[in-house]
């Protein structure tokens, strides 16, 4: 592996942190705070090692497949650490684990959060908190190749380790245009938000916040109650409408905008996405009436908790721990089947399950007619065996980790609900999960063995299991030490 | 500019690796998904799988937004109908690799009718390309202009030349016409000499001159070889045929050898002037049996790579004159330069860069007046003609006041019909035709030589 060129990348990626840090720091010191010293510290951190690492442009450039992978992987761990220093620094988060976790679950867009409340963290680190959101649900490479001329005629091996799904294309021939494509979308859709929900009476702040939240699919709020705190109906729809938005693919946006309406609706991923989304609220509506009476109003808080969850957002605007069963197995269900591929969304993913799904089918109809020659077709084009496979393989991956992670979870006692639903709001990005890690309550609670675990699963389900694992794993980088010796 | 290829084969990879790396919006169209794949991951590119000649595929590629698009399958067939379709759902300009000289050969009617910007075909132009190679064996390569007037040649200095230790202002001591030594590349170095500039055996030099005075010049600096007369051709593939073709319409005496005897007779018909040998080219007896020492050169031609170096080595070491060898990868032609081959020919690579060249015509033109471009010494010298509006603001100016750039120079100026390889007091006038020698390159137009910007 060339280890020079993967971290001369990651130094001019955390870089780019550096400068993230000003915004939250101009945001502090707008409302003349003391922590604001803090991302000073952090950003000059984040500066010298990463002009340490990217001081000189080795001599051999090529990167391969496994370097993209480490890339990205070293990249998100740089970032979460160094995101977690003004927490811990200012003493807001007293341990730089809690501090950690809370970073990660930002990045990753999880939502998850240690703190018992929020309300009581400043302005600066709230905004930093959320602004993690933003950036981490578009891609934090994907963003320094928007920014910076990093792309390299190989850098599609990043592209592909970072963004979500089972394939990965380009919109326009170059690489860096179509980072600036999606970060426009990204940049007009939330802006279009921002100005929705002022105009429904939302303080500016609190905008930028639930803003930051939505659009990365994230689900961090400044208010302990979330999104039921302004108790509006105009703000629920807003923000339902939008996590919905901002769960699905965005090259449809992309075909939008090229007005070829027809390949934007008639995107099977899109479709099934939104099926699920429009039946599992109107059956959890017709479950919960009696909670609420009208059918309107159920329908109101059974769809944003719908949207909240299917797209792993994590807002909510009611305790959805007391509905009934019926309704909290489907949101469990919709934990794993997750938001749309390319968006900023987690979980398995549709097209990932309709892949899978339409592949079985064609299995079974194999054992009754042994002969049948079938591919799996996706938009009326066939996909190749390997993007059938790899569906299995992560498919199974999945399942592998979520096993162990809950093993692991379960040490610490809490009943199976507990434990399973906080591997699951994690794994899959979501934030709250369903007993004592619920809505109204938080991780706070969990061993420090539970929540490196945790950690670790949002960042699998994040970068969707393999560039971590195989960025990280030891016998790649060995083996390949050997080599070089020889 | 959007650039669509269809066809993801050696020339078409060529061409997106080139093009892109020159910072063109790059679209590949190609059947196969794993090569599309292999490229995508490679190069800054995007991939599409599918059949270039449909218009589904083409509509996908957004070849109506395109302003090039360039058609280079394996099939003469595939590759015109690609073209139709993309002219007609609105691509700019179009290139077809067409092999087959029954369709080449209706190449007006095409242009015309069908709105094909240029057909190639890629044997052709390796024959024309050889051609011009052995009607001047001591040059390396030769290339010409737009008034076909001026010519570069590249050649190599010899151990003893007469050339050798003598500096670039004196030149004209030995030399009586005029020639201007324009780059040269001393080991990995490249440069764009002045007068105090020693030459060295050993040196790559570039020489620009007008074609009769380029001859003088060898005869009596170089010592000149003849233009080949008597020629051995190995190998008897579709360069075979086009170059017998033009070199005994020249009236050389052209000798091909061939190992099938099917392909032999089919060449023997077609070429009644050739002599066509029925035997194996590799096999020294046969080769020493049709006097290869007699021969003032001999080209290897055959479908191996490995059998053409080999071949070439061989003949390299038992005659006196010109050896040509056809390499198609480009790894190996690299290895072929280390072992001491100079003269290699690349079909493919050849096709890619008359379309680059091309390309860039077609780039510069829409900002610029460039009219030919060729690129010496591996690429890192360019060569390029301009012609010189009003809008150049040193009209008149004579050269030795004239503010240039570093690493520029001035090779000849093509004034009414009269090539004139300037001095000090020569000045550029409007409506000229102006050579310009560059490392720097991407100049986009004349007054980008000036070291200063005027406003007029």
């Amino acid at each position: 592996m060339n280890r020079a060129m993967v971290l001369y990348f990651t130094g001019r990626i955390i870089k780019v942190e550096a400068a993230l840090l000003m915004l939250p720091f101009v945001v502090a010191l707008g409302y003349k705070e003391k922590t604001a010293v803090f991302f000073l510290i952090a950003a000059a951190l984040a500066l010298s090692l990463g002009w340490a690492l990217s001081r000189k442009k080795p001599a051999d450039q090529a990167i391969y497949a496994k370097e993209g992978f480490a890339v990205v992987a070293l990249a998100w761990v740089a970032f979460s650490a160094i995101g977690a220093l003004p927490f811990y620094l200012s003493g807001c988060i007293p341990s730089y684990l809690d501090s950690l976790f809370e970073t990660v679950s930002g990045f990753t867009t999880t939502g998850s959060s240690i703190l018992a409340s929020v309300e009581e963290l400043p302005y600066g680190m709230l905004f930093w908190r959320s602004f993690t959101h933003w950036v981490g649900g578009m891609g934090v490479l994907v963003f320094a190749m928007a920014v910076m001329p990093l792309s390299d005629r190989r850098s599609m091996h990043m592209m592909r380790a970072e963004v979500p799904g089972p394939i990965v294309g380009k919109l326009v021939p170059k690489m860096r245009d179509t980072a600036k494509i999606l970060y426009s979308i990204y940049f007009g859709l939330s802006l279009i938000m921002f100005v929705l929900l002022i105009l429904g009476g939302m303080p500016i702040f609190d905008s930028a916040i639930h803003v930051f939240g939505t659009a990365g699919t994230g689900g961090f709020s400044c208010k302990n109650s979330s999104v039921g705190f302004y108790d509006s109906a105009y703000i629920d729809w807003v923000i339902t409408i939008f996590m919905a938005l901002f769960g699905v693919n965005f090259n449809l946006y992309y075909f939008l905008l090229l007005r070829n309406f027809k390949a934007a609706f008639k995107n099977e991923e899109l479709l099934w996405y939104v099926g699920i989304m429009t039946s599992a609220s109107i059956m959890i509506a017709l479950d919960i009436m009696p909670e609420f009476g009208s059918f309107f109003t159920s329908l109101r808080y059974s769809a944003f908790q719908v949207s909240t969850i299917m797209t792993t957002t994590g807002f909510a605007t009611t305790d959805f721990n007391l509905w009934p069963a019926f309704s909290k197995n489907i949101l469990i269900l919709l934990m794993f089947i997750g938001a749309s591929a390319g968006s900023t969304g987690g979980g398995l993913k549709v097209s990932r399950l309709l892949i899978i799904a339409k592949a079985t089918r064609n299995e079974i109809r194999k054992m009754l007619h042994p002969r049948m020659v079938s591919s799996v077709s996706m938009d009326e084009k066939p996909l190749s065996p390997e993007t059938v496979n790899s569906a299995y393989m992560y498919l199974a991956m999945y399942v592998f980790i979520a096993a162990v992670s809950v093993a692991i979870i379960t040490l610490d006692g809490f009943d199976f609900e507990t434990s399973f639903t906080a591997m699951a709001a994690c794994f899959n990005n979501i934030g709250p999960g369903l007993g004592a890690v619920g809505p109204t309550s938080n991780f706070g609670a969990m061993s420090h063995l539970s929540k490196i675990v945790l950690i670790a699963d949002m960042l699998l389900g994040r970068l969707e299991i393999f560039p971590l694992l195989f960025g990280i794993s030891f016998p790649v980088l060995k083996k390949q030490r050997r080599s070089a010796n020889n | 500019m959007r650039i669509v290829i269809v066809g993801n084969g050696k020339v078409g990879n060529t061409l997106a690796e080139q093009l892109s790396s020159e910072g063109h919006d790059i679209t590949v169209i190609d059947k196969n998904q794993k090569n599309i794949d292999n490229t995508i991951n490679t190069l800054d590119v995007m991939g599409i799988c599918g059949n270039g000649a449909s218009y589904h595929t083409l509509l996908e590629a957004e070849v109506p937004k395109a302003d090039l698009l360039i058609a280079c399958t394996s099939q003469d067939e595939i590759n015109l109908l690609c073209c139709l379709v993309g002219k007609k759902l609105g691509a700019g300009n179009t290139i077809a690799r067409v092999r087959n000289p029954e369709y080449s050969d209706q190449l007006v009617f095409m242009r015309e009718e069908l709105g094909l910007s240029m057909s190639i075909n890629p044997e052709r132009a390796a024959a024309s390309e050889l051609f011009r190679m052995l009607k001047f064996p001591s040059a390396l390569k030769i290339e010409n202009f737009s008034t076909k007037r001026v010519e570069i040649a590249e050649l190599r200095l010899k151990e003893g030349s007469a050339l050798d230790g003598v500096y670039l202002r004196d030149l004209h001591k030995s030399f009586k016409g005029r020639a201007l030594i324009c780059a040269v590349q001393r080991g990995c170095e490249v440069r764009i000499p002045d007068g105090n500039f020693m030459l060295k055996s050993g040196d790559k030099i570039s020489i620009i001159a007008s074609a009769r005075d380029m001859l003088d010049f060898f005869s009596s600096l170089v010592g000149i070889k003849p233009e080949a007369r008597n020629v051995m051709l190995i190998g008897g593939g579709r360069i075979t045929f086009y170059l017998a073709r033009m070199l005994s319409e020249n009236g050389a005496k052209v000798k091909i050898i061939d190992i099938d005897p099917a392909r032999c007779a089919e060449l023997g018909a077609a070429l009644p002037k050739v002599m066509v040998i029925c035997g194996d080219g590799t096999d020294q007896e046969l080769l020493w049996e049709e006097n290869i020492k007699d021969a003032d050169a001999v080209v290897a031609l055959t479908g191996l790579d490995e059998e053409n170096i080999i071949l070439a080595l061989y003949a390299q070491s038992v005659i006196d004159g010109k050896v040509i060898t056809k390499v198609n990868r480009d790894s190996l032609s690299s290895i072929a330069d280390k072992v001491g081959l100079e003269s290699i020919i690349s079909p493919r690579s050849l096709t890619a860069s008359i379309i680059i060249r091309y390309v860039r015509a077609m780039q510069n033109s829409l900002g610029s007046n460039i009219e030919t471009l060729h690129r010496l010494v591996n690429g890192q010298v360019e060569a390029l003609e301009f012609r010189v509006n009003d809008t150049f603001p040193r009209l008149g100016v004579p050269l030795k006041d004239l503010e240039l750039r570093p690493n520029i120079l001035i090779g000849c100026i093509s004034r009414s019909g009269r090539t004139i390889i300037p001095g000090g007091h020569d000045c550029i006038e409007s409506g000229d035709r102006v050579i310009v020698i560059t490392t720097n390159l991407r100049l986009d137009d004349l007054s980008d030589i000036l070291a200063r910007s005027y406003t007029i």
